[in-house]
């Protein structure tokens, strides 16, 4: 079994999905709650991640990050290297590959709240701000952590994406799934499915949590 | 100087809004409201749907009118030509709902203090102090909304709406499914902060009950508009349209045409259209010919087992009784006399009558209990 593999693989699900949660938030918000139009464009384009292949995405991420593209240019500038094929790449790439893992759950969740609380905290004077901090949030908790759950379990299992754009440099960008991959190409079975393994009792794990606090709608607040 | 102001000034709050609705599947609906409220409380009487929630969504701005000024004394809500909507946060309105929204995740306590944010943590405490037993509540001050019952949780509302010192309060049937002596214990601690404070309150009800507790001053909504204020009694036991007789809860609306009218002897003649009877009720400025109908309450229907004989009743209708109906503490009889009646009877009547369906009955009817309803 590859610790560093393993070890890197929960650093960059942890990065990604505690920036998915401060991106998601607002986004999330302004999808649940605007009137505009427009905003199934903008929600088709947060679904695309769900139905492209890896590799599709994985390849703009790569033209996107390189020395030509626009971001990679920009961080060229600014930190004198480019973004393909390092740690920082492979966060950007996968805020995109999950966002929609963070987003959708919170956008339910939203949508579910009765909208007579939201009214009732504008009338009792609260600002958006107050409203969203002290009712939104805390009535919403279940979606939260199905975002986090989600996206970090979603980030921790990636393959394409991390293929495409990171590349395999242990340490750096060989996440558990590309370390499974290299096993398998070596002929390795046993250390293969060692991780696998591992991987796959995690992934159960954290489902698991999802689906049972989602079932039993963990809130201590309601009647008994 | 400004407690001065204060006294002199009348809060007066006036609307004068149209807001167009178009739902898909059903005809469009207009609200179109001109009216002026006064200090006290004002009773939106109405069936369900006539636009009652609406205008108050308009008033508290949590919806826009298509057109219209909404003003309290000089302070602008909305303008519609001005483009102007005052965001719901500032107009210092408290509003509570039919569902009352009280916030599931915070205590009674928290609940309460929600709108007093804005105040320096010890007035903050101050208020909350005060107005937890004004309302009953203060015992229950940790607790959570969902483990309060129906009465509590009222309670829990006004209080939390009270407790910012509105300037204008709009209760949107604040006290439904609650019983009638708890309804009253309620509009006692309302009426009770009323007196120190009065302001303007709207207050929603399709409960003829609570429209007389309340009782100062009516006014109908049928249809997006006001159709008639004024005293309860003169509103809502005169009816002048049918659908506010029907939420006046009038249960016989009978079509008839008016024959005649003796304006010497302060009455005029109506023929029941379904029946071979005229009835003779209070003279009216309908022409003869005109189709009406007329509106009696099923309470004000006199009932007799032998014809009756030197009445002041202007109004004696041979007829059948066809059906009895216990209902709670009333018994409900329908009787066809060409047309048919339906008539409210105590339980004892019923027995000392000897009442059976079948029996030939006499209805007797004041000449002011028939109310003519226009179409």
């Amino acid at each position: 079994m590859n610790l560093d593999a393993l070890l890197l693989s929960f650093r960059l699900a942890a990065v990604v999905s505690a920036i998915l949660l401060v991106l998601a938030l607002p986004l999330a918000y302004w999808l649940a709650f605007t009137r505009w139009r427009g905003k199934f464009l903008l929600e088709s384009v947060v679904a695309l991640p769900l139905v492209l292949p890896p590799t599709v995405l994985g390849f703009y991420a790569l033209i996107a990050l390189g020395p030509r593209g626009p971001l990679g240019r920009l961080w060229l500038f600014l930190f004198g290297h480019t973004l393909a094929f390092t740690f920082a790449g492979l966060v950007i790439a996968s805020l995109v590959y999950s966002l929609p893992f963070a987003v959708q759950p919170l956008i339910a969740s939203f949508e579910s709240l009765d909208r007579r609380l939201l009214e009732a905290s504008s009338i009792l004077g609260a600002s958006r701000l107050r409203t969203f901090f002290r009712i939104i949030l805390p009535l919403s908790w279940p979606g939260l952590i199905t975002a986090v759950v989600l996206s970090f379990a979603h980030t921790l299992g990636e393959f394409g994406v991390v293929l495409m754009v990171g590349g395999n440099l242990p340490g750096i960008t060989r996440t558990v799934s590309i370390d499974i991959y290299d096993r398998v190409q070596a002929l390795d079975f046993a250390a293969a499915n060692r991780t696998a393994f591992l991987l796959l009792f995690i992934s159960f794990i954290v489902l698991a949590v999802v689906y049972g606090m989602n079932r039993r709608v963990w809130s201590p607040w309601l009647a008994k | 100087m400004v407690a001065l102001a204060r006294e002199v000034t009348t809060p007066m709050l006036s609307v004068d809004i149209r807001k167009q609705f178009r739902t898909a599947g059903s005809p469009p609906f207009l609200l179109d409201v001109r009216e002026t409220f006064a200090p006290g409380f004002t009773v939106l009487f109405g069936p369900s749907g006539a636009g009652k929630s609406t205008l108050l969504d308009c008033i508290c701005g949590l919806l826009r009118p298509d057109a219209g000024v909404i003003k309290f004394n000089d302070e602008c809500f909305f303008d519609a030509a001005r483009r102007f909507s005052l965001p719901a946060q500032l107009r210092r309105i408290a509003y509570v709902f039919q569902s009352l929204a009280l916030f599931p995740h915070l205590s009674v306590e928290e609940n309460v203090a929600y709108g007093l944010s804005a105040l320096p943590s010890p007035e903050r405490q101050e208020r909350v102090e005060r107005i937890l037993p004004a309302f009953h509540i203060a015992a229950l001050r940790r607790r959570k909304p969902g483990e309060l019952s129906g009465g509590e949780k009222q309670r829990v509302a006004l209080a939390r709406s009270l407790v910012t010192q509105p300037q204008l309060l709009l209760l949107d049937e604040p006290l439904t499914g609650l019983d009638a002596a708890l309804r009253q214990a309620i509009l006692q601690d309302l009426r009770a902060w009323n007196a120190a404070n009065r302001i303007p309150i709207l207050y929603v009800t399709h409960n003829r009950e609570e429209v007389d507790a309340i009782g100062e001053r009516v006014v109908a909504v049928i249809n997006g508009r006001v159709q008639e204020s004024g005293a309860p009694r003169a509103v809502l036991d005169a009816p002048r349209s049918i659908a506010l007789a029907q939420a006046a809860g009038f249960e016989n609306l009978l079509h008839a045409h008016v024959v005649e009218q003796r304006p010497a002897d302060g009455v005029m003649r109506v023929a029941l259209s379904s029946a071979n009877c005229e009835l003779e009720i209070p003279l009216g400025t309908v022409p003869p010919g005109a189709a009406v109908q007329v509106a009696i309450r099923a309470g004000d229907i006199l009932l007799a087992t032998e014809a009756p004989r030197a009445l002041s009743a202007r109004n004696v209708l041979p007829g059948t009784l066809e059906a009895l109906e216990p209902r709670g503490s009333l018994v409900v009889a329908q009787v066809n006399a060409g047309a048919r009646f339906i008539v409210h009877l105590t339980p004892g009547a019923v027995r000392s009558l000897q009442l059976v369906p079948g029996l030939r009955v006499w209805l007797v009817l004041k000449s002011h209990s028939c109310h003519v309803v226009l179409p």
